[in-house]
């Protein structure tokens, strides 16, 4: 049997021991992780935690193995949001398929989850909307996925919004760019998988009422083709407009979750022409400004969130003091008195049911919402300690996230 | 269903290459029709222009007699068969196979008439009202055919369908999409770079090569009648030998001896260079000692030693070395990488019958049936000896049986209605081995 994953190693390493010399179907029941809410799927997938990180497995041929362990690398490289390919396992005995091992994306919803309850928090507008982003993202990038559909997309809460992963590269295929009619023929794949997941969440009585399957399916085309021209369509104003309307124009695009990369106008006499082209990464620039302030890993909004959060105690800081505080002392002790208290607030029963950065979010809202009834601020500790009690345990329990059910046993 | 007509197709990507370049090829309503080639021919580009995937760089894609260049993949009506075959778990096999129209909104009695029709093809009429959980793998690609065969597109196409199947499974899928291909006498385009797949499939075979037409033909006609050293080298297995000959009066010098061609061979042959390549299939051989003496004069008999010999119970081939100049080794070089063969080795691989006794690293005496053997330009790669009329009346015999399948099946009422073919179907459309 041969391994091959890319470095950091350390975590294929810790796989190492699992019996991969067995069909994946009959593999120990005590060695794999129940997902009960994952997507639909074609091939064996299974899923494993070893040293409090969980894993998914699938089996599946080795051309495919490899060209999926090989597109999931570039697509994590360039930023594109998808599961993190661990690696692949081959020439397994007896002419058995290949395994591809990606890491779990903790904390994602599938849309049975999502779908299936009509209290949910998102709407079937937002999934959809977000759904779109992703393959509009894919499509500027070159990405013929060939199967989009809501089994292949991964879910997660990023401040509220929601935020779309791509699960399955199987069928995925690379170009320099794409052509109107693989662009359309992809939607056209998504529209019917998507049809076909809701008209299967129907008949198994799990689909809300208000909820009409073929009107969602077909609501992707328009979704898309809006979206897709808001991003890439060029522009033609007068001279005089020209430096409201730039701005204009990439607030808009950052507001769709899109980031700017290269802006190109030309100005003549008729007026001004702009081309405006689009970062394929999802936008990363407060996810990465957290990161360097405070170590934290969280998601674009939720970093967002959570800057403007660090920014406020820093001035409260400054202001006691009366003297300057550096951007590095300020994470430092917004992270230990600010946010770790309300991560610590968290009873280990509900852990695991919002990721840390995302109740966070919510401790906030909640926050704003007792100081307007109390008509003062109540201030974060107080909030955090009536989150807990009354708001975190509404969320469902099978919302809770692997990796912290394999750590409490 | 529709016929499928491509006019000087040229397809260039980014970079300038023609990919496809100045493609002619009518594919008759009904036809099942082979894309074949090694890796990068561009078979899969040109299918992809069918589809509508890719941007047609010049030329005429017509489909059921409408120009569709400009159409968007979903306005051809085309079908892609196996590209969802995912099964909804809640949804009985009957719904598995009906939502492609439920999408679309079908009234109900003809969602049931066209599941109905599609489920008795496809043998699974017993399943309908079952979950899918149980379908064997065999069953569960018939549900994805059924997908397809519902939508009643124009045709059917399959881009190397069976490629991450395992073996059995992929045996199995391929008699199944054949008589399904022949009971629905629907149009289907197929793309493989496995000849063996292509010369089971299609009733006829389009053999590409960097992006150009090489031959296409019925699968017998580019077996017995190729036009070129590459398609006679591509088609086969295992493949032609190719020797170095020189011509004498009527007869070719090679390393196994004096071959006779007939007069219309010796005279197509005459004139064209020094240095010729004869082409001999490995079934053109035989152990000389088992041969009937009717049959013998019709070829020539020559002494060899062989190197190995390989049993298979059924069958038996010897290997035999030969000599050959510089200039046809390295020609033979050219061409085995550019077929993605094994390195062709100066040896002949020959077919002996399975009780034969020829024996490892022995002399014995074969016998070599001279009336098949073709002789090739090896500067052009020209079969000089190709019967063009020969081999038009084998492919027009693959039409006729194929005519004449559809028609039985129409007949038995196993055809899905909305697929009718029409009724002059088969006549004057086929231009036997056009090129
Ligand atoms: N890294 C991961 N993190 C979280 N969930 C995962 C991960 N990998 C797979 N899953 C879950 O497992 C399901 C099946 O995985 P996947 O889509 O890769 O399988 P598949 O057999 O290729 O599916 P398909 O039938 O769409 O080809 C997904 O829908 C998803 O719910
Ligand atoms: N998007 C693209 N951009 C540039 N060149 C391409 C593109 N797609 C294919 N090609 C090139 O066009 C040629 C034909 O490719 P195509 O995929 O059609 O061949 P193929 O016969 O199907 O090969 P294979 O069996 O390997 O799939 C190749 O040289 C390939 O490198
Ligand atoms: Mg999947
Ligand atoms: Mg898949």
């Amino acid at each position: 049997m041969r391994y091959l994953f890319r470095p950091p190693g350390t975590d294929g390493a810790a796989l190492l021991a699992l019996p991969w010399h067995e069909p994946l179907e009959e593999w120990d029941p005590a060695l794999l992780l129940e997902v009960p809410q994952r997507g639909i799927s074609r091939h064996v997938v299974r899923f494993v935690a070893e040293q409090g990180r969980v894993f998914a497995l699938k089996e599946i041929a080795e051309p495919l193995a490899r060209h999926e362990y090989a597109l999931l690398g570039e697509f994590e490289e360039e930023g594109l949001p998808s599961v993190s390919v661990l690696g692949i396992c081959i020439d397994r005995p007896g002419g058995q398929d290949a395994i591809l091992v990606t890491r779990y994306l903790e904390y994602s919803m599938s849309y049975r989850y999502l779908f299936s309850r009509p209290s949910a928090r998102q709407s079937v507008d937002q999934l959809m909307d977000t759904l779109v982003v992703l393959l509009v993202r894919l499509h500027l990038a070159g990405i013929f996925w060939g199967d989009c559909s809501l089994s292949n997309t991964l879910f997660r809460l990023d401040a509220g919004a929601l935020a779309a992963h791509l699960v399955d590269a199987e069928t995925a295929e690379r170009h320099p760019q794409l052509s109107r009619g693989q662009r359309h023929y992809d939607l056209e794949l998504a529209r019917e998988r998507v049809g076909a997941e809701l008209l299967d969440l129907q008949a198994g009585e799990l689909l809300p009422d208000g909820v009409d399957p073929i009107d969602v399916a077909d609501s992707l085309p328009v979704r898309y083709d809006r979206l897709w021209d808001e991003v890439t369509h060029e522009e033609v104003f007068r001279a005089d407009e020209q430096r409201y309307r730039v701005a204009e124009r990439l607030q808009r695009l950052n507001d769709l979750g899109f980031d700017v990369g290269e802006v190109e106008l030309v100005t003549s006499d008729e007026g001004a022409r702009l081309r405006v082209e689009t970062r394929v990464s999802a936008p990363g620039q407060h996810r990465r400004e957290l990161f360097r302030l405070t170590g934290l890993e969280v998601q674009e909004n939720q970093a967002r969130r959570l800057l403007n959060d660090l920014r406020t105690y820093r001035a409260y800081l400054e202001q006691r003091s009366g003297a300057p505080v550096s951007e590095a002392v300020a994470g430092a002790r917004w992270l230990a008195d600010v946010y770790q208290p309300v991560i610590d607030a968290i009873p280990p029963e509900l852990a695991g049911r919002l990721a840390p950065a995302e109740v966070f979010h919510e401790v906030l809202e909640h926050r704003w919402f007792l100081s307007e009834q109390a008509g003062r601020d109540v201030g974060t500790t107080a909030a955090a300690r009536s989150y807990v009690r009354t708001v975190l345990p509404a969320t469902p329990e099978e919302l809770t996230t692997p990796s912290v059910i394999a750590n409490r046993s | 269903m529709a016929s499928i007509e491509m006019k000087n197709i040229v397809k260039q990507y980014g970079d300038g290459y023609p990919a496809v370049n100045d493609v002619s090829l009518d594919i008759a309503d009904g036809e099942f029709m082979i894309l074949v080639g090694p890796s990068g021919c561009g078979k899969s580009t040109l299918l992809r222009m069918i589809v509508g995937l890719e941007d047609i760089t010049s030329g005429d894609m017509v489909i059921g007699g409408k120009r569709v260049n400009d159409l968007a993949p979903r306005e051809r009506n085309l079908s892609m068969v196996f590209q969802n075959y995912a099964l909804y778990p809640h949804m009985t096999v009957y719904e598995n196979i009906a939502f492609p129209l439920r999408l679309s909104k079908t009234p109900d009695d003809e969602v049931r008439r066209r599941v109905t029709e599609a489920s008795d093809v496809l043998e699974l009429k017993e399943h309908l009202e079952r979950k899918p959980a149980n379908l064997s793998g065999g069953q569960r690609q018939r549900v994805a055919m059924g997908r397809a065969i519902v939508r009643q597109a124009e045709a059917f196409l399959f881009d190397e369908p069976l490629s991450n199947l395992d073996a059995k499974l992929r045996g199995q899928m391929r008699t199944e999409i054949a008589r399904l291909q022949r009971r629905l006498g629907i149009t289907t385009v197929y793309v493989t770079h496995d000849q063996t797949e292509a010369m089971t499939l299609g009733d006829r075979v389009c053999v590409l090569r960097k992006g150009s037409i090489q031959q296409v033909a019925s699968p017998r006609e580019l077996y017995e009648q190729p036009v070129n050293l590459f398609v006679a080298g591509f088609i086969g297995s295992p493949p032609m030998n190719f020797l170095p000959a020189t011509l004498e009066g009527d007869r070719l010098q090679t390393p196994f001896g004096p071959v006779v061609l007939d007069e219309r061979r010796a005279a197509a042959v005459r004139g064209r260079g020094e240095l010729l390549l004869v082409g001999i299939r490995p079934e053109y051989f035989e152990d000389a000692t088992l041969v009937d003496e009717a049959k013998r004069p019709l070829g020539s008999v020559f002494r060899a030693r062989v190197d190995v010999t390989e049993w298979l119970g059924d069958s038996q081939y010897a290997y035999i070395p030969y000599e050959a100049p510089e200039a046809v080794t390295t020609q033979l070089r050219a061409l085995s990488r550019e077929l993605d063969s094994e390195e062709l080795r100066t040896q002949a691989i020959v077919s002996i019958d399975a009780t034969s006794r020829i024996r490892e690293g022995r002399e014995a005496e074969f016998w070599l049936d001279s009336r098949k053997v073709h002789v090739f330009d090896p500067q052009t790669g020209e079969n000089l000896t190709r019967d063009a009329e020969a081999g038009a009346r084998l492919t027009q015999m693959a039409t006729e049986d194929r005519v004449e399948q559809v028609q039985d099946a129409q007949a038995s009422g196993q055809t899905v209605s909305g697929a009718t073919t029409g009724g002059g179907q088969g006549s004057g459309a086929h231009r036997a081995g056009a090129v």
